[in-house]
């Protein structure tokens, strides 16, 4: 193909890509920026095929490779359960940073001793944040599956071991761009790697959606150093733009959820190992039926619905609506209070809710919800905890210490909905289940709705 | 201007394009959006078919060919659920109308 068409095709793809991301920041235009987004990639990718000078002598293998991809990531996006969304993005996100130092190093070990400085700097921040990336993300991944603890794993003299790991691979790092060669890129390849998982172990699990948007934001920025090593504009634009708007979108994420970016990054240097609390056994609290639960909604004014985790987990957002009817077909004021990182990633109950068709005019966000609890009757909270839990406002130092929270403590009532005495993803304690004002409803989210919608009916 | 630094300009450019198109987000979408832009550094793939297509030696092109699956998995994967999400989103509109 010739060069300026080939080149002018590439900016096309460019600006399909910026205008994904811009169609992406307004929920009017998001899906159709989305498919902009996936045209632009289906332009880059055909366009490969038609480079100027490239060889076809491994196309069948090429296609086949791609064939298998799809094969794997496309039925993985369409059966993933909308509760387990954000470790598949991270999934996702790791297998992209991995395929980025892949490509850096082949073409390094392509290069050999032709490669320039400025090749072999791009290659080297490749190999190490692709690693990085790559490792970190199959460790939020195992968190977020539960596949292993969700607490801050810190262990005596970690800080020391991540700092050292550290050092190796700063210091590898100048090896390579000292003598170059193929073992040093690969030592500092297994250092980052285990890097990324030093890194990731003392992130708690309410930093978790963090992270992801991290090394998000790192694997774009790998993808552009890759197109400095290739001569790709492409790839440079298209990591760029995802590295830059991660940033931006890391810090959002960060400030809604009252988080400093800073502490979540270097929590694996200021970590401490955690005392266990041994203060929560057998303290009394109160729990009721739902024939209890249903009277007091059904004499309430005004009810407040918090939906967390815990009802995405049961496939409870269909019982909810339909209570949520009920109580609005008795003439009780009904509104759901939706905490900015609800479910496990900001905006993700939103997304589960509007699965359930709950009309969008009920979703109540945090800053509006608040102020009405003193004149709310009952709050409903459902499977969700810690963003509910007074330990962010009272507990200096404990892991969600200064984020947001609903208040629902200002409410007549709170009913929680709970599966076990079992603490939030954060790991923490929530007094305000032995609070008088408090009832526990103990069971699966789903079948407790269902009684009390059946009793509800009754009364 | 020599080549690299067209390049670093080109680099520069896009950093200030990042930050201005996401700077006015809600937190309803930093969900869909961050799965999006995941799904656009699956862009990779162009660099991983490239090295493939030159690779001239077999342990180069076996890393190349693993780049191609891992790279097709994040690209595809990621537009695919990203569109899952949206499509909830679209729902409930129409819901509202």
């Amino acid at each position: 193909m010739n060069r300026n068409l080939y080149d002018l095709l590439g900016l096309v793809a460019a600006v399909c890509f910026i205008m994904a991301l811009k169609g992406l920041s307004s929920p009017k235009s998001a899906r159709r920026g989305n498919i902009i987004g996936a045209v632009g990639a289906t332009i880059g990718t055909v366009l490969v095929f038609w480079a100027p000078g490239s060889s076809h002598k491994h196309l069948v293998l090429i296609l086949a490779a791609i064939a298998f991809g799809v094969l794997v990531g496309v039925p993985a996006a369409r059966r993933i359960q909308m509760t387990q969304m954000p470790q598949l993005v991270a999934l996702f996100n790791g297998v992209g940073g991995g395929a980025a130092a892949l490509v850096a190093t082949v073409e390094y070990l392509k290069l050999g001793n032709e490669a320039t400085t400025g090749e072999i700097l791009a290659t080297v921040f490749t190999v190490i944040v692709g690693c990085i990336s790559f490792s970190g993300s199959i460790i939020t991944f195992m968190k977020l599956q539960e596949l292993m603890t969700t607490r801050p794993v810190v262990f005596p003299g970690g800080r020391f071991v991540i700092a050292a790991t550290l050092a190796g691979v700063l210091g590898t790092a100048g090896w390579v761009i000292n003598s170059g060669g193929t073992s040093p890129l690969l030592i500092m390849g297994a250092l980052a790697l285990a890097f990324g998982v030093l890194f990731v172990l003392p992130v708690g699990g309410a930093d978790v959606p963090i992270v992801i948007s991290l090394l998000n934001a790192f694997t774009g920025l790998t993808v552009a150093a890759s197109g400095y090593v290739l001569q790709a504009t492409l790839l440079i634009v298209a990591g760029t733009l995802v590295g830059a708007s991660g940033t931006i979108l890391t810090r959002l994420m960060a400030a809604a959820m009252g988080r400093s970016l800073f502490g979540t990054l270097f929590g694996a240097f200021t970590a401490k190992p955690q005392e266990s609390t041994g203060a929560a056994e057998a303290r009394p609290v109160k729990s009721g039926s739902a024939d209890d639960v249903a009277i007091l909604l059904n004499y309430a004014q005004r009810v407040v619905i918090v939906p967390g985790f815990g009802l995405a987990v049961a496939q409870a957002q269909h019982t909810v609506r339909e209570l949520a009817d009920l109580l609005t077909s008795k003439g009780i004021d009904v509104a759901y209070g939706i905490h900015p990182v609800a479910g496990r990633m900001p905006g993700h109950m939103n997304v589960l809710l509007a699965e359930a068709n709950v009309p969008y005019e009920q979703l109540v966000e945090m800053e509006e919800v608040n102020p009405t609890f003193p004149q709310t009757d009952v709050v409903l909270v459902v499977g969700a905890n810690d963003v509910v839990n007074p330990a962010a406002k009272t507990t200096p130092g404990c892991p969600i210490y200064g984020m947001p929270i609903l208040d629902v403590a200002q409410a007549g009532n709170v009913i929680f909905l709970k599966r076990s005495m079992r603490p939030g993803f954060a790991g923490i304690e929530n007094e305000l289940l032995y609070d008088a004002k408090t009832t526990l409803l103990f069971g699966d989210a789903k079948e407790t709705l269902t009684k009390v919608v059946s009793s509800l009916k009754a009364l | 201007m020599s080549n690299g630094l067209a390049l670093l300009s080109i680099f520069v450019l896009s950093v200030f394009v990042g930050f201005e198109v996401v700077a006015k987000v809600s937190t309803t979408l930093h969900t869909p959006l961050m799965s999006g832009a995941n799904a656009i550094h699956g862009i990779i793939l162009v660099g991983a078919i490239a090295v493939a297509n030159n690779a001239s030696s077999n342990l180069q092109l076996i890393l190349a060919i693993v780049a191609v699956v891992l790279a097709t998995i994040n690209m595809v994967g990621g537009f695919v659920v990203t569109d899952r999400m949206l499509e909830m989103f679209k729902g409930k509109k129409k819901e509202v109308k």
